[in-house]
């Protein structure tokens, strides 16, 4: 890896690992990407793409060489909002909502992003409070992201949660499922399938 | 199919910010005279969040739903309002038939808990519930109110019309501004009615997800449109509820409500206005007000 004077990385073949790229093609939805044609239509349907440091299809040219540091270090992967335009738009059928789906379940296996990034916590504290109670309450959830992240956070929240519990929006209730126990069992035998 | 009736799968923000589509859809159907089942016992979807730590589990969870279900009536369609739920569902049943190795799993980890193999539930969206089983004719003939509010921004979205194509066109998508307009509500040309909204980005990234609503509204405004209509609570909240925050990030005040497919429709097919939970919206509330009280000119315009 080289970092040259005003910030851009150059890299070198022997940096890649092929094989981790040939893994992620195994994926379902993943299956094409070595056909990508670098057209760039992802990057021009996303609507996220010009807030990124990687574009759509600048992440699917580091995949599929196996640059796996820079594909699951980025902001890219967090910013995805899983709107499909990209997917529906390709003209490859490569579905480049699941490849950021692969990139962030392994980003958060290998603890490989910000500690204080509210994305990949906001997902982590919704998985557990389903796996906990079978459905998710907006406001604990909202509550625990930002305990989590940036506490000084819920003062910019105040306004908004007023004008929510004024018009009876704001439940503060814990929703929960009465067959827990079911649930459980089945989300830890889907775990042991994968 | 037993006639008019459906299984129903709320998801968990039509109990909180999305209250008002849950009580519009109600009223909403039974106006056309549909009946809506709740689904005994349903679990949260998973949403995006539970694809981004492990795919096994999402899939699980709408297995679950699906199952529930079958098991709770076999003849009936599961209507799903969210579009989160509704993707996340369709997904399943997708990815489970085009990839055994996944349905075998599913498969599995159900029977554990012996509940039905997962099999084919047909899961709908209500704007198309609407637009095929009671079609615009119907839809037309059954107009109660006459609309005398401004022109309307259809705004559908991401999960609903992609990449599944069973609700609308995915490229550009007609069917909620052709109901609209079959119950006199005239709306504008919204080019930019399929670009997502940023989904929970308004509260994880606020600068990126308030400037992609910001986007929205004023493309709306420009359009001529007077308030925006959607199809997901979601998008409603994010429009909605962040327009005082879009303001002073941007410097440019707003203030245009942003309604439900339902409430609009509703209203128009003579549901009575206070079950529709237009009071929950925080945004264009006086607009509101003028365009959906009582029937009295005198009283509507004060």
């Amino acid at each position: 890896m080289m970092t040259m004077g005003f910030g851009r990385t150059l890299r070198y073949q022997r940096e890649a690992d092929p094989a981790w790229a040939d893994g992620v093609r195994r994926l379902p939805g993943c299956e094409a990407l070595f056909r990508c044609l670098q057209c760039g239509t992802c990057s021009g349907a996303c609507p996220l793409a010009i807030y990124m440091d990687f574009t759509p299809r600048r992440i699917v040219a580091l995949v599929r060489e196996g640059f796996h540091d820079d594909a699951l270090a980025c902001q890219t992967i967090w910013l995805c909002a899983s709107c499909y335009a990209c997917a529906v738009h390709c003209p490859q059928q490569i579905q480049i909502t699941d490849l950021m789906y692969s990139l962030k379940r392994e980003a958060i296996r290998r603890g490989l992003y910000p500690k204080r990034l509210p994305i990949p916590v906001l997902a982590q504290e919704f998985f557990r409070m389903v796996e906990r109670r079978g459905r998710s309450s907006e406001f604990w959830l909202v509550l625990r992201m930002a305990l989590r992240t940036n506490p000084l956070v819920l003062f910019s929240m105040i306004r908004t949660g007023w004008q929510l519990l004024r018009t009876g929006r704001l439940s503060l209730r814990r929703e929960r499922i009465d067959r827990l126990e079911q649930l459980r069992r089945e989300l830890a035998a889907a775990r042991e399938a994968g | 199919m037993p006639a008019g009736r459906y299984l129903y799968f709320p998801g968990c923000s039509l109990r909180a910010t999305g209250v008002a589509y849950e009580e519009s859809l109600r009223a909403l159907f039974e106006r056309l005279q549909l009946r809506l089942e709740e689904l005994a016992d349903w679990n949260c979807c998973g949403a995006t969040s539970y694809m981004a730590i492990d795919e096994g589990a999402a899939f699980l969870l709408s297995a679950r739903n699906l199952s529930l279900a079958r098991q709770q009536d076999e003849r009936c369609d599961l209507v799903a309002p969210c579009s989160a739920c509704y993707l996340v569902l369709r997904k399943t049943q997708d990815y489970a038939v085009r990839y055994p190795e996944i349905r075998r799993r599913l498969d599995q980890s159900l029977a554990s808990a012996s509940l039905t193999p997962l099999d084919s539930v047909k899961v709908r969206h209500p704007l198309e519930v609407i637009y095929n089983d009671v079609g615009l004719e119907e839809v037309r003939s059954r107009v109660v109110n006459r609309w005398r509010g401004g022109r309307l921004a259809c705004y559908y979205g991401c999960q609903v019309v992609r990449p599944y194509e069973e609700v609308d066109r995915p490229h550009n998508p007609r069917r909620m501004d052709e109901l609209l307009e079959a119950v006199g509500v005239p709306t504008v040309e919204f080019a930019l009615k399929t670009k997502c909204c940023g989904g929970s980005l308004t509260g994880t990234i606020p600068e990126v997800g308030l400037r992609l609503n910001y986007i929205l509204l004023k493309e709306a405004a420009r359009k001529g449109a007077e308030a925006i209509v959607t199809l997901c609570p979601l998008c409603q909240f994010n429009l909605d509820a962040y327009q005082d925050q879009i303001g002073r990030q941007s410097g440019e005040p707003l203030d245009m409500p942003v309604l439900y497919f339902t409430q609009v429709l509703g209203w128009a097919l003579g549901a009575p206005p206070e079950k529709l939970g237009l009071e929950r919206s925080i945004s264009g509330r006086d607009l509101i007000r003028r365009w959906f009280s009582v029937r009295s000119p005198r009283e509507a315009y004060v």
